[in-house]
């Protein structure tokens, strides 16, 4: 039964939106109107490239924050609170509460940055007092971090299917610092003169998830256009990235004792 | 439509005994660095027939719980193997025919009575309509209709067990499994309870429960297994289990004032004002009774002392105690 995950996820974003998740955008809110006031008083030409950096660095940070620390939660709070107990005497395959689980999340995510995006958006109207087609670039911006959250959220719920949230955030946050300097990886294996050395650096540079090719934030700030090409890339990166984690988490959930 | 050939499965469904459990057996890793098997089930085999109320028994620790979270597939079985309605338990299209309360049940707090049972209702596929109807019926059956959208978080213990029932039996389910249900609930509520648990009964449905609370067992179970360190040790309805049992009679009697007892029946007699009780063996009965013809006694009542499966019960677990410590005691002595 294919609807059972999507009965699972909106449970999970009710549980977001109950817990106050949403809360951060009062900060994000208050960040975006202290900036635009600030940048609008000083104006010499750059308000828009500063708005444009500080609303999508922040829209970035406040989601991997939430992805991760939320997503490591997800399922040892269930087994935790033993909720999951009386949840998998239905007939939910585990696999489907996973699913459920990752897409609850990743709801609340999209939520909360669509929302920040209106945020943005206000913020940059203000400055600028017009919106223009090169600001298309902004949403694509947008449209990659929420990739990049869907990843995030996956290596979180990956991990938190096998250890603590403790570690679990570790091995997340690890991995996202690492995949941010993915390519810097690549370039060791290409000035080392040591052939083990190389194909170690190349390995771990094709497993690590590269989120070096998801960050258009400067590109957005300076109205670069971003090449059809490199849209279509990242989308399927990105699904394929997270279909094998959570094939992955789903078959070591799958074979777990839930004591 | 197609129609699929269906009898010869319906008769088997008949025919074949509703829980069917066989050589079940979990072993747990124990320890961080040097890790220890731990038995928890031993080669657990019992069957439950349609419609029956079977108690599971045992005390605390004694694979009650691992049994239940082997059939519900939260846990994996070592070896062995369990059907459930012919179903194997690694079948998820089993759990539409079964319901399930964990013990000291806990749910989403952040949510209302109302909210978590349509939650769980929405897996079975029931129309909003369907579902509303069932949760209004449900949670005044268990008495929580003036708190349906109160959030859990506000609820007693004693509410959530009952909101553990409902959402067990929310969708019908011919096979209920409960994990100590009566377990933290006052006399009214292990009351209300119990009425729900011979209601369901009634009703044909099989009820598996799991209890420490033994009249609660003698009162509402056609059968009882009782389960003492992972091992199955006795099974039948709970009158033939304490029969088995009858080691002693009991003998009422008066005595004529001024009259004694011969010195070996005065050793073992209580009195309270005329009357006196004397507990025999069976084999002595009669022995007894000649010497109180002696005395010129009246016989009251004579009737087989029959143990309560409390006695029972103890008296199983008292011999795992004394095996264990033997067990103990030969292997410190080994360890010398």
């Amino acid at each position: 039964m294919s609807v059972i995950p999507g009965i699972v996820a909106v449970n999970t974003f009710r549980e977001a939106v109950r817990d106050r998740v949403l809360y951060n955008l009062i900060f994000f809110a208050l960040l975006m109107m202290a900036a635009a006031v600030l940048v609008g008083g000083v104006s010499i030409g750059i308000e828009r490239d500063v708005i444009v950096n500080l609303g999508l660095s922040a829209i970035s940070l406040f989601g991997i924050v939430m992805a991760i620390f939320i997503g490591v939660g997800l399922v040892h709070k269930e087994i935790e609170k033993r909720t999951l107990y009386s949840l998998l005497a239905k007939p939910v395959q585990r696999w489907q509460f996973l699913v459920g689980k990752f897409a609850g999340l990743l709801l609340t995510l999209v939520v909360n940055t669509a929302l920040m995006t209106v945020g943005l958006a206000a913020a940059l109207f203000y400055v600028t007092r017009k919106f223009e087609g090169s600001d298309g670039t902004i949403a694509v911006a947008i449209y990659f971090i929420l990739l990049e959250f869907a990843i995030i959220t996956a290596l979180a719920l990956f991990f938190s299917c096998f250890s603590s949230p403790l570690l679990s955030t570790l091995f997340t946050l690890g991995i996202y610092v690492a995949g941010v300097f993915a390519p810097d990886i690549r370039d060791i294996g290409i000035v080392t003169s040591s052939s083990a050395v190389k194909a170690v650096a190349e390995g771990v540079y094709y497993i690590l998830p590269n989120f070096h090719n998801f960050n258009l934030i400067s590109a957005a700030a300076h109205k670069e256009a971003v090449p059809f090409s490199l849209i279509w890339q990242n989308t399927s990166y990105a699904a394929l990235y997270v279909a094998v984690i959570l094939i992955g988490a789903s078959a070591v959930f799958s074979g777990r004792d839930l004591k | 439509m197609h129609h699929w050939p269906r009898k010869k499965f319906i008769m088997n469904a008949m025919t074949a005994p509703t829980i069917e459990i066989e050589g079940l057996t979990k072993d747990y890793a124990v320890g961080f660095w040097r890790k220890k098997m731990r038995r928890s089930l031993d080669r657990l085999t019992l069957q439950v027939n349609e419609g029956e109320a079977f108690g599971f028994l045992g005390p605390n620790g004694a694979g009650k719980t691992t049994t239940l979270k082997l059939l519900m597939g939260l846990i994996f079985p070592t070896s062995g193997s369990a059907r459930i309605r012919g179903r194997s338990i690694a079948d998820i299209g089993m759990h539409r025919e079964i319901g399930f309360m964990p013990e000291q049940p806990y749910f989403y707090d952040y949510l209302t009575a109302r909210e978590l049972l349509d939650y769980f209702a929405r897996f079975f596929g029931h129309s909003a309509a369907e579902r509303h109807e069932r949760i209004r019926k449900f949670l005044e059956r268990v008495g929580l209709a003036g708190a349906a959208d109160v959030q859990l978080r506000k609820f007693s213990k004693g509410m959530l067990q009952r909101v553990g029932i409902a959402q067990a039996i929310l969708h019908d389910p011919q096979v209920i499994f409960l994990d100590e249900p009566m377990s933290g609930l006052d006399p009214v509520g292990r009351r209300e309870v119990r009425d729900i648990i011979l209601e369901l009964k009634k009703q044909g449905r099989t009820i598996f429960f799991s209890t420490h609370i033994l009249t609660d067992a003698e009162m509402l179970c056609d059968r009882v297994a009782v389960l003492v360190g992972g091992k199955l040790q006795g099974i039948g309805a709970p009158r033939e289990i304490v029969s088995m049992e009858i080691s002693a009679m009991e003998i009422l009697f008066e005595l004529p004032v001024g009259r004694t007892l011969p010195d070996h029946l005065m050793e073992s007699v209580t009195h309270t004002g005329d009357r006196y009780r004397i507990e025999v063996k069976e084999a002595d009965v009669y022995n007894a009774l000649d010497a109180l013809k002696g005395s010129q006694a009246r016989i009251l009542s004579v009737s087989p002392v029959r143990p309560s499966l409390e006695d029972y019960f103890f008296k199983l677990v008292g011999q795992q105690k004394d095996i264990a410590s033997t067990k103990e005691a030969a292997a410190t002595e080994a360890r010398r």
